[in-house]
């Protein structure tokens, strides 16, 4: 996250009771059925809150099943955003307000709510049918099952259809614009204008169309039904604060967005074409789909038939000369794992993206997770040592990225480049950056015939050269054989496999010294506790270390982003605190990986629900670690 | 005064590379490699804009004896390597060398892809029905009873022929050799070169060592006129030792059948006239299997189509003719707001 951040304006402890005008930040969660526009409901209301200037984080968290069956519990699709008027690191703990668009999300949703929380439903879902199919068997608002909470009861259904029956649209249709017509309220509860979505509306289907009529009415008509609740009091209107961001140009991204972006950046820094090869999957397909509108900048897209044939294409396009890259998740990337190896042993450049996900196996494919740290490593035959690099929120995949792109071309390496599922999807306000404040790192490729050896080394960089065939003069051969030591050839002489071995190593290892040293990100270089995490635990870990140092306990948090090779001073660093405490959602693989580096004792905060962590979780593992 | 000079012709050798072959003493690989080093010479072939890439196997070691650029990759992956090859420089060369473990077992996947995307690559697989790096198991062209260390009582396992394959692949150009045929070769290899798209060609190989004489009942000197069609576009279908064999249509079946010119009524009007462009005969000549029928060889199928990798820079090119990107304009597109 670029955004400049005050620590001592830290989040109330979620669970506290505050009616939604005294918080200086608020939590809403939109939940419905798969089919019922929840994510664009989301998306939509996010960039009205990002145009007001407040501070958002997102978290939207959809089913796998693409139609599960309407009603059920499993097709339910969420999307949560926090907002305000400060920082905001996360996408909040549990909900000040949840919708719910059906029995179903109300079941799934409505424990998560805090305490004296809203609770807005469609009551014209809640059908006996529709009850059934969410697994009530007592209408939950009859039984006292929301009672700590203060339930608004809407037939959204029905207003939605009253609002749009002027239009030549169908049943079926009207009802699709439930979603507006809830937006449309929300949009009125935290004084939002209707216009950006009405234009998008409008764009989306031609301004003149009945869907697109039907749908701008239903949205007003939300918004109407606001201002006449509040004049009989049932919902308030809650107005908040612009944030204070540092001066600059702002828009809301991705995480698949700036990463995929900041990939491209990275070509054009080092002045070479990018051939993207990936295989769709589960989270990481968007990269694909952004990329491929991106050919006027020069980059070439392939849908290659397998996971192993898109990291092999890729691998064969850096052969040519051009920055190749693939990109997948979960068992996507262990089917790419051989065809690294020939990377790291070719020394050729090459970017894998993993967007982490729940497993293994095919795990939890739409939820996030941080458990490829040991397969990207770690994870492959013989000693096969490359750079591991991962991002910690949507707007740092643009910084890393980047990094990735430097480090590929400057060291021949493979770079695994790692995200995760929550960062993928999840959208913040973002600072826009200027190309003129990078430095160009151009490529070079060797086109000298005299002396040249296609595993000759630069002395600093240890690097073999980059020769594109083509080149007049300087044809060779490479392969995953064993090479002699300069000239390439097959060889399988017990010494020089040390050698190169050794070489391989020393190659990786030596890039500790071009990445910045390990910085702590908030607190003091020595102390009691040091949290330790990496990847998408930033915002939590961060935001809790920030309370529990504002309630005075003596901690820190440190958060790495080169994983291998580690920056030089971290071990050292580390050394300096009493305790470290890794937070990750694994079972512990930094905490070991950790561990297997010094002999100091680490321990672990670790979850795998297929959740981000929550900052009141971290808090509490502070709590326990650092008090006394 | 100014002379234009043009360059020495290469000769074969100069398509050699200084690595010394290592090869079974007479294995087929070796014929392979002069009749493509002669082919690429006389064809004018530029080695610094040839590109051989293979996987695993006793044929996947070629590019190393190649005065060519080379890539030996991983198993069964060539023809995805080659494609990224292709993809960032359709300019360059690019053959792919494999066999059949390679590129009917672990790698039938890419070499469908390749095929059917039609990447303007070579292919060539050598078939030797047998593993032979790995010390002679059954491959997936190996006969049914096949005996090999993994099947002691012989293969059960029922194999695919190569070229149906690859004309079930959608490949546009489909031809067959075999290993001693250097000059059959030779031309196989420049009309493979010369098709602008994926060309798969079959070259019947011997593996001394595994599966040795597999293939002498077509290939040995005595018996291989009567065995072997060598098809040739817009000429009769004919073969034998006396040139009075041929093939043509069974009456009332959909099928083709060998017949003897002189006999039975037969004359050479009854002989069919091979059509290079005609996939059904094609997949009727690609599925000949002695003694019944004699083996095709030779170019069996050629319809060219407009080659993958040439589409994709056309789109690339498309889109960067309406205006190069640019990369802070990209970042600001959308919905943005500032702060002062
Ligand atoms: S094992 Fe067979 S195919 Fe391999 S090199 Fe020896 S003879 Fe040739």
């Amino acid at each position: 996250m670029n955004l400049q951040t005050d620590p001592s304006k830290g989040d109330g402890a979620d669970g506290t009771q505050m009616s939604e005008a005294d918080r200086d930040s608020i939590v809403v969660r939109f939940a419905g059925d798969s089919g019922d526009g929840v994510q664009l409901l989301g998306g939509q209301f996010s960039q009205a809150t990002a145009l007001d200037h407040n501070s958002l984080a997102t978290f939207p968290d959809f089913p796998a099943e693409i139609r599960a069956p309407i009603g059920t519990t499993y097709g339910v699709s969420a999307f949560q955003i926090k907002f305000g008027s400060r920082m905001i690191k996360t996408s909040g703990d549990s909900p000040d307000v949840l919708v719910a668009l059906n029995p179903a999300a109300l079941k799934v949703n409505y424990k998560d709510v805090r305490t004296g929380g809203l609770i807005i439903v469609d009551s014209g879902s809640f059908t006996e049918r529709n009850l059934k199919k969410a697994g009530f068997d007592v209408d939950p608002r009859e039984d006292g099952t929301l009672g700590e909470h203060r339930t608004i009861e809407i037939d959204i259904s029905a207003l939605t259809l009253e609002a749009t029956k002027q239009f030549d649209v169908t049943q079926k249709e009207a009802l699709r614009g439930k979603n507006m017509w809830t937006l449309g309220l929300i949009y009125w509860m935290y004084d939002r204008t209707t216009d950006a979505t009405e234009k998008f509306v409008a764009g989306k289907f031609g301004a003149e169309s009945p869907v697109a009529q039907a749908n701008i009415a239903a949205l007003k008509a939300g918004h109407a039904y606001g201002e006449t609740a509040e004049v009989s009091g049932d919902i308030q209107q809650t107005r908040v604060a612009e944030v204070e961001f540092a001066p600059g140009e702002y828009r809301l991204v991705t995480g698949a967005e700036a990463l995929s972006w900041g990939l491209v950046a990275g070509c054009e820094l080092a002045g070479i074409d990018m051939t993207f090869c990936s295989y769709p999957i589960t989270p990481s397909s968007p990269i694909l789909h952004i990329l491929s509108r991106l050919k006027n900048f020069g980059v070439t897209t392939f849908q290659a038939e397998d996971e192993i044939a898109a990291a092999c294409s890729a691998i064969g396009a850096s052969y040519a000369g051009n920055m190749g890259i693939t990109a997948s998740s979960g068992p996507g990337i262990a089917l790419k794992t051989e065809a690294i190896g020939l990377a790291i042993s070719t020394e050729l450049p090459l970017i894998i993206v993993d967007t982490q996900r729940a497993g293994p196996s095919t795990g939890l494919p739409t939820k996030t997770e941080q458990s490829d740290l040991f397969l990207t490593v770690w994870g492959r035959n013989g000693d096969a040592p490359m750079v591991v690099l991962s991002a910690r929120s949507p707007g740092d995949c643009f910084e890393t990225a980047i990094e990735a792109v430097r480090l590929a071309t400057k060291y021949m390496t493979p770079v695994f480049l790692l995200s995760d599922g929550y960062i993928a999807n999840a959208a913040e306000p973002w600072m826009i950056p200027s190309m003129s404040d990078y430095k160009p790192f151009p490529v070079s490729y060797r086109s000298e015939a005299e002396g040249f050896q296609p595993f000759s080394r630069d002395e600093e960089t240890l690097a073999r050269p980059w020769v594109k065939p083509g080149t007049p003069g300087l044809t060779h051969r490479i392969g995953g054989i064993e090479k002699a030591d300069g000239s390439g050839n097959i060889s399988y002489d017990p010494e020089n496999h040390q050698r190169m071995t050794d070489l391989r190593n020393d190659k990786i290892a030596n890039i500790a010294k071009d990445i910045p040293a390990q910085s702590v990100e908030l607190g003091n270089d020595s102390g009691k506790l040091a949290v330790v995490g990496w990847g998408s635990t930033y915002g939590p870990i961060n935001r809790a270390v920030a309370n529990m140092r504002d309630a005075g306990l003596d901690v820190a948090h440190i958060h790495i982003r080169n994983l291998w090779p580690l920056p030089k001073n971290l071990i050292d660093l580390l050394g300096k605190y009493d305790k470290v405490l890794v937070a990750e959602m694994n079972n512990g693989q930094m905490l070991t990986f950790l561990r297997s580096q010094t002999r100091q004792d680490i321990d672990g905060h670790l979850k795998v629900t297929g959740q981000p962590l929550t900052i009141k979780e971290v808090e509490d593992a502070i709590r326990a670690r650092a008090q006394g | 005064m100014n002379v234009q000079v043009e360059p020495a012709k290469l000769k074969a050798k100069d398509f050699a590379s200084d690595q010394e072959v290592r090869w079974c003493p007479g294995c087929g690989d070796y014929a392979i490699l002069k009749a493509v080093q002669m082919a690429l010479a006389n064809m004018g072939a530029k080695p610094d804009n040839t590109v051989f890439v293979s996987g695993i196997g006793c044929a996947s070691r070629f590019p190393y004896y190649m005065a060519t650029y080379g890539f030996h990759t991983i198993h069964g992956r060539a023809p995805a390597v080659a494609s990224g090859v292709k993809l960032a420089n359709p300019d360059l060369d690019v053959w792919i060398v494999s066999g059949d473990g390679d590129a009917l077992s672990i790698g039938g996947n890419h070499l469908l892809h390749v095929l059917r995307r039609n990447m303007d690559v070579q292919f060539l697989l050598f078939n030797n029905e047998i593993y032979g790096l790995t010390k002679g198991q059954y491959s997936p062209t190996s006969q049914i009873g096949q005996k090999s260390p993994s099947t002691p009582q012989g293969s059960v396992d029922a194999p695919i022929d190569a070229c149906t394959f690859a004309l079930g692949c959608n490949a546009r150009f489909i031809a067959r050799g075999i290993d001693i045929q250097a000059k059959d070769l030779g031309h196989v290899f420049t009309r493979s070169r010369d098709h602008k798209g994926a060309s798969f060609v079959e070259i019947i190989q011997n593996c001394i060592v595994f599966n040795d004489d597999a293939f002498a009942h077509f290939t040995e000197k005595k018996v291989a006129k009567e065995t072997q069609i060598h098809v040739v576009h817009g000429a009769k279908l004919i073969y034998g030792a006396e040139s009075n064999k041929g093939l043509s249509i069974k009456p009332g079946a959909f099928e083709l059948e060998a017949v003897t010119i002189g006999e039975n009524g037969i004359t050479e009007d009854d002989i069919l006239v091979h059509d290079e462009t005609n996939k059904v005969l094609a997949s009727l000549l690609v599925a000949m299997k002695p003694p019944a029928m004699p083996v095709a060889l030779g170019v069996i199928y050629c319809d060219p189509a407009p080659s993958y990798e040439q589409a994709v820079k056309d789109q690339v090119e498309a889109a960067k003719a309406k205006g190069l990107g640019d990369m802070d304009a990209l970042l600001r597109s959308g919905n943005t707001w500032t702060v002062s």
